[in-house]
């Protein structure tokens, strides 16, 4: 297919709809709008589900009762609207069945604003709905690699019987750029062994996500773990660039990534020893790969649009055997390439963080800057 | 050995349940409005072709005594369950069973807006005037003056409100096809109910739109009354309260003959 200007929204819900996408539930919200406005036109003409839902509460259940139904369904949102999906995210995993979600994430917490934000990550890889699930969450950070990750969200949601989130910050929502659309994929019955889709000549199924015997819960809990360890086994994905040779690592997701990638390159220029890890799952996270890395660098830096989320994650794949220092941007702001690259000129000249936690500091460098 | 089969059956199992014995108290009549459900499934055909939505609250175990597919939906939620069923199976029947705290309550949003649409569901609504799983607490359907575990001096309509109709709310949605209330106080009500549940299911078989079919029913046990002096309550103060009636028979359906 040729190459064709694409919004990050509408160019996920085209992806979504290539994969076969069967149906969609969603309600308005900034900076999402598009991809729910997008499926509006587009579902309807391919004869497919789409309902505009009465809230996110709605539509989180109408996703879950099509997945029980054993449909390829989505939802999508924005951060305040996720937060009122939580309650049926832990619902749908504890019912072990499929589902994909996108959270075109803005500033907060509480209304914050509609500008572009990372400050959800905890609430994807780690938090939200109540009770121990597993959840793969995948962070693009170009059109392109949003349309790739569409599809393949589908594919991984329904092998693990597992959510699958992806979290775009609004820049990647919002920004225009050429990009390539997969062939259109027919809408297949999939027939799945669990789904109540009417017990025409089999035996009746149940899905629920109570196990009221203590014991039977915990067998749920140990089945839900045991499954997340083969995703973590098989899924962790991530972009390397210039890490071979690197000193000082550079670790940045989504748009934060792709910034530091600018700057990684204008400090190469400078013959700076630095490279990038842009994980590209977050859920399971590329421990291992960091494990690795910080047997040989220096000093890691991570770069975000949040106060220092992905951080932690870091920091316990370090296990405290070089510096990790810390540069967020917040509140709806993206980084300019020359904040991290002032950052890489910090870390290299051995300006570190006299604290065993860099934010304290760092947090300081912002309020003196201001 | 070979069980004696009776010449004369007059009462059985549906076929629309399972053989598992309900947890429903005593005099509950939870029972009597699930066996209309089951009875309706079985006359209509219809068990293959059913999905059932559960409810948090007393039916929350629903899904072990009707012999269809079956899905437990989070508190309130189940009218959005039961739409994303529907859409991605139009030809399947999907029902939900849910009580005063789960759809007049915490599913308020859900319940209005599934009717709004006229989303081709049909919603089996218990009106026992108290939420009964978690001990008697006061629901949005609890009488004015009627004492519960969070209205120990009775329910003061100044301070926490007054009951929701629900059947005739609903009943002024333009999606809604169906949208009666029936009781289950005594056996005329029941065999009235029955055909009231018939015709919802009806309804959705048609293709006419939401269906609901409100059933008063008793809670002896957090009422604090016998199961006789239950259905007594009913008659005497839940029916002047929540008159009987079709509030809402859409032309097509009144043409349903059964």
């Amino acid at each position: 297919m040729p190459k064709e200007l694409w919004k990050g929204n509408e160019a996920i819900a085209e992806a979504a709809v290539r994969a076969g996408l069967q149906a969609y539930f969603g309600y308005p919200i900034t900076p999402q709008t598009e991809i729910l406005e997008y499926l509006s036109r587009r579902m309807p003409e391919l004869v497919r589900a789409f309902v505009q839902a009465e809230s996110e509460l709605g539509a989180i259940n109408m996703v879950y009762g099509a997945a029980c139904a054993g449909a390829r369904v989505m939802s999508s949102s924005s951060s305040p609207g996720m937060s009122l999906m939580m309650e049926g995210i832990s619902y749908i995993a504890g019912t072990e069945v499929p589902a994909v979600l996108v959270n075109v994430m803005r500033g907060g917490p509480g209304l914050g604003n509609i500008a572009p934000s990372q400050s959800d990550y905890n609430q994807a890889v780690h938090g939200g709905g109540h009770g121990d699930y597993p959840r793969i969450v995948l962070a693009p950070a170009t059109v392109q690699e949003a349309i790739d990750l569409m599809g393949l969200s589908f594919d991984l949601a329904e092998k693990y019987r597992m959510i699958c989130m992806l979290i775009l910050d609004g820049n990647v929502g919002q920004i225009m750029e050429p990009a390539e659309m997969p062939e259109m994929q027919p809408v297949a019955n999939r027939n799945f062994d669990w789904a109540t889709n009417g017990a025409v000549d089999r035996p009746r199924r149940i899905l629920s996500s109570i196990y009221i015997n203590p014991p039977d819960e915990e067998a749920t809990n140990f089945r839900l773990a045991k499954r997340w360890l083969e995703v973590q086994a098989n899924e962790v994905r991530y972009r390397e660039y210039f890490l071979d040779d690197a000193e000082f690592v550079i670790v940045g997701f989504g748009t934060a990534g792709r910034v530091a990638l600018s700057a990684v390159r204008a400090a190469r220029a400078q013959g700076i020893r630095v490279g990038l890890l842009r994980p590209i799952t977050v859920s399971p996270f590329p421990f291992q790969v960091i494990d690795e890395l910080a047997v040989r660098a220096r000093v890691f830096l991570v770069a975000e649009m949040n106060m220092g989320q992905m951080y932690n994650d870091v920091r316990i794949a370090v296990r405290g055997r070089v510096p990790v220092e810390f540069y967020g941007r917040t509140g709806g702001i993206v980084p300019f390439p020359d904040e991290i690259l002032a950052e890489i000129h910090r870390i290299a000249a051995g300006r570190l963080a006299a604290e065993a936690d860099p934010r304290g500091a760092w947090l300081a460098r912002m309020e003196a800057a201001r | 050995m070979t069980t004696p089969v009776p010449n004369n059956v007059v009462y059985d199992r549906p076929e629309g349940f399972t053989e598992t014995p309900t947890h429903y108290c005593p005099g509950c009549t939870h029972g009597v409005a699930h066996r209309l459900v089951a009875e309706t499934l079985e006359e209509m055909n219809l068990i293959p072709r059913t999905i059932g939505v559960a409810p948090v609250g007393c039916a929350v175990f629903a899904y072990n005594y009707f012999d269809t597919d079956f899905v437990e939906a989070p508190h309130g939620r189940a009218p959005a369950m039961a739409t994303g069923m529907k859409r991605v199976l139009p030809e399947r029947i999907v029902f939900t069973y849910q009580g005063d705290g789960d759809l007049a309550s915490i599913g308020m949003g859900e319940i209005v807006h599934a009717a709004a649409r006229g989303e081709n569901i049909t919603v089996i609504f218990i009106n026992n005037a108290n939420y009964g799983m978690t001990g008697g607490q006061m629901a949005p359907t609890t009488l004015p003056g009627m004492k519960t575990t969070s209205s120990p001096n009775g329910r003061d309509v100044e301070t926490q409100g007054y009951p929701i109709r629900v059947a005739e709310m609903l009943a002024t949605l333009d999606g809604v096809g169906y949208c009666v209330r029936r009781s289950l106080h005594d056996p005329k009500n029941i065999r009235l109910a029955k055909k009231a549940v018939r015709l919802a299911f009806e309804t959705q078989v048609r293709g006419l739109g939401f269906s609901l079919v409100e059933l008063l029913s008793t809670c002896p046990t957090n009422w604090g009354i016998t199961p006789v002096q239950s259905l007594k309550f009913v008659e005497e103060h839940m029916l002047p309260a929540y008159p009987l009636g079709d509030y809402k028979v859409t032309p097509s359906v009144a043409t349903i003959k059964i």
